[in-house]
């Protein structure tokens, strides 16, 4: 299971990739792993707003739905638009092609919130 | 009555096929070793054959002396309707294997129920021209307000513009079910000339806070709409287009509504061979575009291949259902009328195509013909000038409830009152004219009519 370095994390497994005033959201190994063949992504619609902890998406398995939780403010810019027809990617690559949703930053304070790879990394351990 | 119900086990291409098989060219040909001077050349002294409704009718024509102190006529409609339906629905869905079992929660170890289902939805998006339907609702009044909810899903927008055409009960049930939602309702007038909804007015509400646009079609009062242009309309401001129904009949004849812009059918599938019982059970008819399907309430049975490539069905796009979902789900519906659906299947599977149009005929003929006779009237006249299907409205010079009592002593249920529902229409009857009722009891409606009021 990974937990790239670069990456920011939240409690309930969505991981952050920062990059300027850009930040993309995905669900994390651990997550997609638990949740099964993933066979659809719902998105929210680009240009809305969110805050910290609001529901943005909704990730469908064979077998359950899991909310995709919001980990900052911020507004939608992009959805990943292969996944409507590639939900698997969730799957094969959680951290690259199957990112879902990119935001921008309203308040960069707040990824100073999120946890680190290894804190994540425990939690998961813990959770096993 | 010819071909709409006639039993024949095997078909043309059947006889030929088997005639091919044995080497020989007819079936004439089969008894060739019979003598001529034995065979008999001309037809049996038998009176013509009858269709199947027509050989009831007789048979009830010779026992009602006996037995019973004769039928009825009925002229009852408003979202209820006495419709012929062949034997073969009975003795088929009420065959145990249909008849007593429940929704198996270990759906797929049922595959001739989910064969049924997915077969009735295949017939739904033909009859109603859209691309998915799901396994039915509980009925049309609920499946109507699931329509307007599934709107708000897809659009978050919370203003209704609902006809006042749209049958009154389905419009309460509606009620109920957007109040917990708050979402606003805005009634649409009908036009008092000919019955249909004010369009003008809808395309003048229509603005970027409406959900959906609702009518009926045909409406509560029998009136066809003409909704042409309307769905670009109402997809232009950014809202769904949703059309019900009360008489599925109507559509063996109609444009189906999913090729006139309509991006949701929800209605009554009652008509569709099961039987006016004191209120139900009925049958929820609910289609839409694949589209939507995500959003869509209700079961939905999909086909597949098992792993050694066999066809099977399994139900498909469980998410979406209160039992993984949640709160979130699309509905709380979590079953459906499997039996209503299954015997909507077989009715419909039992007419054709060529059947339920030629049923639909005989409605909108017989309808027009009892038209005819009430334009003729002094004491009473029709109503609306639209163009209605069998189903129509009229004015009678005189109390309308003294009026259905007088006639009731003829044993003829004369038609709806429509003060109740809509309380500028007292004096007004909501009449409906079924293929069940001959043109003798036509003439004896209206001669009991004239009398009542005279």
């Amino acid at each position: 299971m990974q937990f790239p370095g670069d990456l920011f994390y939240t409690d309930s497994h969505e991981w952050v990739r920062h990059e300027g005033v850009t930040a993309t959201v995905g669900i994390t190994d651990y997550a997609q792993s638990q949740l099964k063949d993933i066979v659809y992504v719902e998105f929210p619609q680009i240009g809305s707003t969110f805050k910290k902890g609001d529901t943005i998406g909704v990730v469908e398995s064979v077998k359950t739905v899991a909310d995709l939780l919001s980990p900052i403010s911020g507004k939608v810019t992009e959805t990943n638009p292969i996944l409507k027809d590639h939900p698997q990617f969730v799957n094969e690559d959680p951290y690259g092609k199957g990112w879902m949703v990119k935001m921008e930053v309203s308040q960069p304070d707040e990824l100073k919130a999120l946890l680190s790879s290894a804190d994540y990394e425990k939690g998961v351990a813990e959770e096993e | 009555m010819d071909d709409f119900i006639r039993y024949i086990p095997h078909t043309e291409e059947d006889c030929r096929k088997m005639l091919e098989t044995i080497g020989v060219r007819s079936v004439d040909d089969l008894f060739r070793s019979i003598p001529e001077e034995y065979r008999l050349t001309k037809p049996l002294d038998l009176p013509e054959a009858l269709s199947e409704p027509d050989l009831l009718r007789h048979l009830q024509r010779l026992q009602s002396p006996i037995f019973s102190e004769g039928p009825w006529s009925s002229f009852l409609g408003g979202g209820a309707y006495h419709h012929f339906i062949p034997a073969v629905v009975s003795a088929l869905s009420s065959r145990s294997e249909f008849y007593t079992a429940y929704t198996p929660y270990q759906p797929e170890i049922s595959q001739g129920t989910l064969q049924a289902i997915f077969e009735y939805q295949t017939l739904m998006c033909q009859l109603t021209g859209m691309e998915v339907s799901n396994a039915s609702m509980y009925d049309g009044a609920s499946s109507l307000a699931e329509a307007i909810l599934m709107a708000y899903r897809i659009t978050k927008r919370k203003k209704v513009l609902l006809s006042e055409a749209i049958h009154p009960d389905y419009r309460r049930v509606i009620q109920t079910y957007l109040d917990p939602d708050q979402q606003e309702i805005v009634s649409i007038p009908y036009r008092k000339q000919d019955g249909r909804t004010d369009y003008a007015m809808l395309s003048n509400l229509l603005d970027g806070d409406v959900s959906s646009v609702v009518i009926q079609h045909p409406n509560f009062f029998g009136v066809i709409e003409d909704f042409r242009g309307l769905g670009e309309k109402v997809h232009q401001s950014g809202g769904v287009m949703v059309v019900g129904f009360s008489e599925a009949v109507a559509y063996g004849i109609l444009t189906p509504p999913g090729e006139m812009g309509a991006d949701i059918i929800a209605g009554e599938g009652q008509s569709l061979g099961i039987p006016v019982s004191y209120g139900g059970p009925y049958l929820g008819i609910f289609a839409t575009r694949e589209k939507y399907v995500r959003n869509m309430p209700g079961r939905l049975v999909g086909e597949t291949v098992d792993l050694e490539g066999k066809r099977g069905f399994v139900l498909t796009l469980a998410t979406r259902e209160q039992h993984i979902r949640r709160e979130r789900a699309t509905s709380n519906i979590c079953t459906n009328e499997g039996l209503c659906a299954l015997m909507a299947t077989i009715f419909l599977s039992t007419l054709g195509k060529a059947g339920l149009r030629e049923m639909a005929l005989m409605n909108l003929s017989k309808a027009e013909y009892a038209k005819k006779l009430i334009s003729g009237s002094r004491v009473c006249r029709l109503v609306f000038v639209a163009p209605t299907f069998n189903e129509f409205v009229i004015r009678v010079d005189g109390e309308a409830e003294k009026v259905l009592e007088k006639m009731r002593k003829e044993k003829i249920l004369g038609g709806v009152s429509l003060a109740r529902f809509y309380p500028e229409l007292d004096h007004h009857l909501l009449v409906t004219v079924t293929e069940m009722v001959t043109k003798e009891e036509i003439d004896h409606w209206a001669e009991a009519l004239e009398e009542a009021l005279r």
